[in-house]
């Protein structure tokens, strides 16, 4: 096992190589001169000369690459002029946010998701496997920011239950309650597409498995159809789970930009929204190479408990 | 054409469709409608409700009437939704047909990049090819284009190596064709369906995400708007104006409700196997039907099956698969089951203990007696306690019937447990005695294996055992060695033999082979769509068969040492089910028939131990010729 | 002395294992060791062995699907060693197992056996509709078969379509994978005796391959008998099974089933097929076999012929 984890880890490093280039490249593609696009209104000649400098701008793209890398791996990814302040501590601060309400959001999904799948296909046709197929089907349609506004619109203005944006109250104290009265909302708008997606999967998985073979095995032997659905189903059906809810982990991050900017969480994706409207172009980059270097270490996570779960991958 | 017809069965789907139609239709009629100019701003008129004079779903926050902005937006955001997932869907396709069907280094290096743009969380690359390409309604559609590239082509590259593998396409190549050839009359019409349904069900998904960046405003820019951009500017005024939120909110949630309900719709029907309802989730029991006459026992034994009847009802079609079968097992006794497949004898042995997958199978009439009780329509937790361990089975193929994530040796432990309360260390003891008995060697080091790691012939031993576990009085085995080697099927039927004579077993052994029932079974029934046409001692029946049938498929199967020859056969094909002739089903294949034959029921008449259903059977002296 | 109708020399086929990140290349799974066959024309050669004994390696490289790693095909003494599958496609053909899946659920059957036609002896229209009117009339299908789709047929009939196809392309030499397995028994003769027909009236040579004892037993002159990548055995098909002289193959015909026989386990221990990745020294056969010495575990034994000419690997042969 740690033979295995080793050599994903191993495996990782030509992914992250291949996604710094691709990030790379695409910057590349602004037009104009870099430094002075980098810097927009800060443009002096001096700025733009310690750019130049700093960055290697002025060298050929190939030369550029690997300054810019060579900086990004001893942890300096720029400064954002707008901010005035380096790129990774911004980055590190807002991804903090992000992980707490995605992370709330991913687990959340992922539970509901596969109860609401197995309970749907256990009673396929029947009332219950209706109301969630519609349920679902609502949640796969609707926008995430709409979800979000009218959330807002429902919960926070009219009933007044929760907060309507932010993550910490403005007066008083930042404790656990708080946290979570802010994350409800936020929380619970960002997960309705994913516990959509993941049901469908669960539900559509579990019914190809049902009529599996071993199925028929387990009803022979005598297992009480509980733990012919929970103990013998749903563990071979999530063979096929695991790798969605690794994609949707990645679903889940993409929604948190809509979702923060709704509610005025301070995380990584409002981040990203503001600094392109901005052309902060070193904290576009830099925000974006980071948040995927983190989703493909989730995802090397996602595969080991995949290789837990199935003994038939070698490790 | 039976596509449209299976789409307009399906009611939720049509009604997307019409709903599309609607939305499509208003979208296209949009420029020649009497609607007010969607960009001219009137702010005295700011904010007006809906149902005001002359704008009917209200204005926005410069005084523009929503209702044309409104259509004018689902036109825009139509357009760039579909324009995105055809782009995704062609370029996508593509490239996973190349990598599909030339496999090796081209795979390699193409899903190595894919699987690149597969780490980025989709919306960072969308976001940082706006960022590069600047805000803008054709620089989001390319953003959204690009990011589902890499989903199409994982998708339709996973789809076309399973065809490429096909034998028809090895058959096309020795028809000489190339491989350009091949890519697009072979694999791309097999492909075609996928790429329709990957994109019926991703169209919705791609109006969203557009929608999502125009409403980060990193999309349509002002004064155009689509629907998310109308969203996104609303959004300031959300609390004091919520209509002008609500309008292109609900017109998104309508239009992508609607497409991912035609979405399914497609899917579904061209989905084969949803066709014949192969995605029915089996019940714990088979169903059994309220207007079934139970049977009272005919027969001494420890199981006896009485006029039993099973059908499989598939839309408007019912197949007889078990039509009034009578059977008894005693204990100790090998009772063999014959027939070729679709004969009904794996239906009739799943259908004693409920197993037979309901919907769609039903059983309709008759009895199961286990010790005088009738198990047909017996509550489920009486069957339940039953299974297993008074009635076990073993399965024909190792590999699909053992659980493939638990070791063989908690799979037995289980099945011990179902039954009575003991011990993890006294069921791990049990587990390795039961894979003693059936002689797997170091069985206290094979109970931590799993199935994959064992031979075909160890986890049929496996299977074995399990029936064991709980020391059954009848054990029913459905074809246990069809999927193995001669070698191994020796070793497996030799095992099941012993058993049988130690432990005073009632075996019921289903198998399409002669040899087997000779060497295993002391009686024989052999069954041709859905009934026993013979049944009788073994060596009797071998010797002197009297059904035509019989007589027929013994002298078509060679046996071996009989040299080079020709061989009988029987002309025609087995009926089917769901089209039995009235009276003999064998007589259009049958030499002897008369028009007796065809005219009405033939029974199937008792005389000392043998059984016939035939007005015209083989004499002995013919037989011996 | 003729020409044999299709010779293979030395035939092997090693599939590469790929290299793991630490450890060393390994070496490949060898499925095929080097095979050398002659078949004469008009003969039926028949292939028996297990699962996993290689019998369909042997035949896709035959035809031209899978290369081979070393050794030569000559067909009708002229070596084909072109990759173009369309030479190979006018030279031999190939029946697959599954007549179901060898045909293109898309496709009408029409479609199907217009390609081989046009493709490999460029026919127009009209000359395509002659033949297939003959072929099929050979094979005894109805010609209103043509316009449907394979699924509207049954395994049988699909079988004689897949028959069909493979007469189209006018190869001399058919090589049959499995053909009658997926039948269902009753069918089964039809379709055999409808290959022994054709082979009579059309002069072809046939290589056969199976599982089925009996059934190769029963359509071939000579038989090999195949283990673990090799040829064990090779002889008459009326002495092969009667008098086996390599002691797999006396397992073998001891396993069959035979109506009348007393049912007892033919091998006293619990063994299965030695371990493809891990290869045992010597004899394949020998942790299994009765006979194995010393001798057996050193040396890979060689086919020898004894004075009837019936051939075994073995070093220690039976009724020898």
């Amino acid at each position: 096992m740690t033979r295995y984890i080793l050599r994903r880890l191993i495996s990782a490093i030509p992914v992250l190589f291949g996604i710094s280039v691709i990030v790379f490249a695409i910057m590349a593609l602004i037009p104009g001169d870099p430094a002075t696009a980098i810097l927009g209104s800060f443009a002096t000649p001096e700025n733009v000369a310690r750019l130049n400098e700093d960055l290697g701008l002025d060298k050929p793209l190939i030369q550029q690459y690997f300054i810019w890398l060579g900086n990004m791996l001893q942890g300096d990814f720029g400064r954002s002029f707008n901010l005035n302040r380096p790129v990774l501590d911004e980055v590190l601060e807002r991804f903090n946010a992000t992980l707490v309400l995605a992370g709330t959001s991913f687990v959340l999904c992922s539970v509901l998701g596969i109860v609401a799948g197995v309970v749907s296909a256990a009673n396929q046709y029947g009332p219950a496997d209706k109301a969630i197929t519609f349920v679902v089907l609502l949640g796969i349609s609707i926008p995430s920011f709409f979800l979000g506004m009218m959330m807002i619109l429902t919960f926070a203005v009219n009933l007044r239950l929760f907060p309507a944006s932010g993550m910490w109250p403005i007066f008083g104290d930042r404790d656990l309650w708080a946290l979570l009265r802010h994350l409800t909302l936020p929380a619970l708008a960002l997960s309705v597409v994913a516990t959509g997606v993941i049901a469908r999967l669960a539900r559509s998985a579990m019914l190809e498995v049902l009529r599996q073979d071993f199925i028929r095995t387990a009803r022979a032997k005598g297992v009480p159809e509980r733990g012919v659905i929970w103990r013998h189903a749903l563990r071979a059906a999530m063979v096929s789970i695991i790798p969605v809810l690794g994609i949707q982990a990645g679903f889940v991050l993409s929604g948190a930009v809509y979702i923060e900017v709704v509610f005025q969480w301070p995380g990584i994706g409002r981040m990203l929204v503001d600094a392109i409207l901005r052309r902060d172009i070193l904290l576009v980059q830099g925000g974006v190479v980071f948040v995927a270097a983190c989703y493909v270490f989730f995802n090397i996570v996602v595969d080991v408990a995949q290789s837990l779960l199935d003994p038939r991958i070698k490790t | 054409m039976s596509f449209l017809k299976l789409l307009a069965r399906n009611r939720l789907a049509l009604g997307g469709l019409v709903v599309m139609g609607i939305v499509v239709l208003l979208a296209l009629l949009t420029p020649i409608l009497p609607l007010k100019p969607p960009n001219i701003t009137d702010t005295g008129n700011r904010f007006l409700p809906p149902f005001s004079d002359g704008a009917l779903l209200g204005t926005d926050h410069l005084g523009r009437d929503l209702l044309s902005r409104l259509m004018w937006g689902t036109r825009l955001s139509l357009a760039v939704g579909f324009a995105a997932a055809l782009v995704a869907a062609s370029i996508g396709a593509a490239i996973g047909i190349v990598a599909g069907y030339y496999g090796g280094r081209t795979d390699n290096v193409i899903m190595r990049g894919v699987d690149m743009l597969m780490a980025f969380p989709y919306i960072l690359l969308a976001l940082a090819i706006v960022a590069a390409l600047g805000p803008g309604l054709m620089n989001a559609l390319i953003a959204v284009a690009a990011v589902n590239i890499p989903f199409f082509a994982r998708n339709i590259r996973g789809i076309t190596v399973g065809i490429a593998h096909k034998e028809f396409v090895d058959a096309a190549r020795l028809s000489g064709m190339s491989d350009a050839r091949i890519i697009l009359t072979e694999i791309l019409p097999n492909v075609v369906p996928v790429i329709v349904i990957a994109m019926s069900t991703t169209v919705g998904w791609m109006i969203l995400e557009t929608a999502g960046l125009s409403f980060l405003g990193l999309g349509s820019q002002p004064p155009v708007a689509d629907l998310g951009s109308m969203l996104g500017e609303a959004r300031s005024a959300l609390i004091t104006n919520p209509h002008s939120s609500i309008v292109p909110g609900v017109m998104i949630l309508i239009i992508v409700m609607a497409i991912n309900l035609l979405g399914d719709g497609i899917r579904d029907a061209l989905d084969p196997r949803l066709k014949s309802g192969a995605l029915n989730r089996p019940l714990p029991a088979t169903l059994v039907a309220p207007t079934r006459q139970p049977e009272s026992q005919q027969n001494e034994g420890i199981l006896t099956l009485d006029n039993l009847q099973t059908q499989f009802h598939v839309k408007d079609r019912v197949y007889r698969a078990v039509g009034g079968v009578t059977l008894s097992v005693k204990p100790g006794e090998c009772l063999g089951i014959i027939g070729e497949s679709g004969s009904g004898k794996s239906v009739t042995a799943l259908s004693v203990m409920g197993l037979v997958a309901s919907p769609p199978g039903l059983i309709t009439g008759g009895s199961v007696h286990y010790r005088g009780e009738d198990l047909v329509g017996a509550p489920y937790r009486k069957l339940r306690t039953l299974r297993g361990r008074e009635v076990a089975y073993i399965f024909q193929d190792p590999l699909a019937t053992l659980h493939p994530l638990y070791r063989v040796g908690d799979q037995l432990i289980e099945a011990i447990r179902v039954h009575r309360a003991i011990s993890r260390e006294e069921g791990r003891k049990k587990a390795i005695e039961l894979l003693e008995a059936v002689r797997i060697p170091n069985a206290a080091s094979r109970v931590n294996d799993y199935p994959h790691e064992m031979s075909g012939g160890m986890r049929q031993r496996v299977g074995i055992a399990m029936a064991l576990a709980n020391d059954p009085e009848v054990i029913i085995a459905d074809e246990p060695t069809t999927a193995l080697d001669v070698t191994v099927q020796a070793q497996i039927l030799s095992l099941l033999d012993d058993l049988r004579r130690e432990r005073g077993l009632a075996i019921v052994f289903i198998t399409h082979d002669f040899g087997v029932v000779g060497q295993l079974c002391d009686r024989v029934a052999v069954m041709y769509a859905g009934r026993i046409v013979e049944e009788g001692p073994t060596r009797a029946i071998l010797d002197a068969p009297r059904h035509p049938y019989t007589a027929g498929l013994m002298a078509c199967v060679p046996e071996l040492g009989g040299g080079r020859r020709r061989l009988e056969a029987i002309p025609g094909l087995p009926p089917a089910v769901d089209d039995l002739p009235p009276g003999c089903a064998f007589a259009p294949r049958c030499d002897r028939a008369t028009e007796a034959c065809r005219a009405g029921e033939i029974t199937l008449d008792r005389a000392g131990d043998r059984a016939l259903r035939c007005i015209h059977p083989v004499e002995p002296q013919e037989a011996a010729r | 002395m003729t020409t044999p109708a299709l010779r293979l020399e030395g035939l092997s086929k090693t599939f590469p294992l790929g290299r793991t990140l630490f450890g060393p290349e390994r070496p490949g799974v060898r499925a095929v060791h080097p095979v050398t066959l002659d078949v004469m024309p008009g003969e039926t050669l028949g292939i028996v062995g297990e699962s996993g004994c290689g019998k369909s390696t042997l035949a896709r490289m035959l035809v031209g699907l899978l290369e081979p790693t070393t050794g030569t095909i000559e067909i009708e003494g002229a070596a084909l060693d072109n990759a173009d599958p369309a030479v190979f496609g006018k030279r031999i053909q190939y029946v697959f197992q599954d007549p179901i899946s060898s045909l293109n659920p898309r496709k009408t059957i029409r479609q199907i056996m217009d390609a081989p036609l046009k493709l490999l002896h460029g026919m127009d229209a009209a000359q395509r509709r002659a033949r297939i009117a003959e072929i099929f009339e050979t094979v005894s299908l109805r010609e209103e078969f043509l316009d449907r789709y394979p699924h509207e047929f049954s395994g049988g009939q699909a079988q004689r379509i897949g028959i069909a196809r493979a007469l189209a392309a006018e190869a001399r030499i058919l090589i049959l994978d499995e053909p009658v397995s997926a039948l269902d028994v009753s069918v089964q003769a039809q379709v055999l005796n409808l290959l022994a027909d054709l082979k009579a009236r059309l002069g072809l040579t046939y290589l056969f391959i199976s599982h089925d004892l009996a059934v190769v037993e029963a359509v071939s002159d000579r038989i090999a008998v195949l283990y673990f990548g090799s040829v064990v055995e090779l002889g008459r098909a009326e002495d092969i099974f009667r008098a086996p002289r390599h002691p797999y193959t006396k397992l073998l015909a001891d396993s069959a089933p035979v109506v009348g026989r007393p049912l007892t386990a033919p091998e006293a221990k619990e063994t299965e097929l030695p371990d493809p990745l891990n290869p045992p020294t010597g004899c394949a056969f020998r942790a299994r076999c009765p006979r194995a010495s010393e001798r057996c575990a050193a040396e890979v034994p060689m086919l020898a012929e004894d004075a009837k000419g019936q051939a075994a690997a073995c070093f220690h042969p039976l009724g020898g």
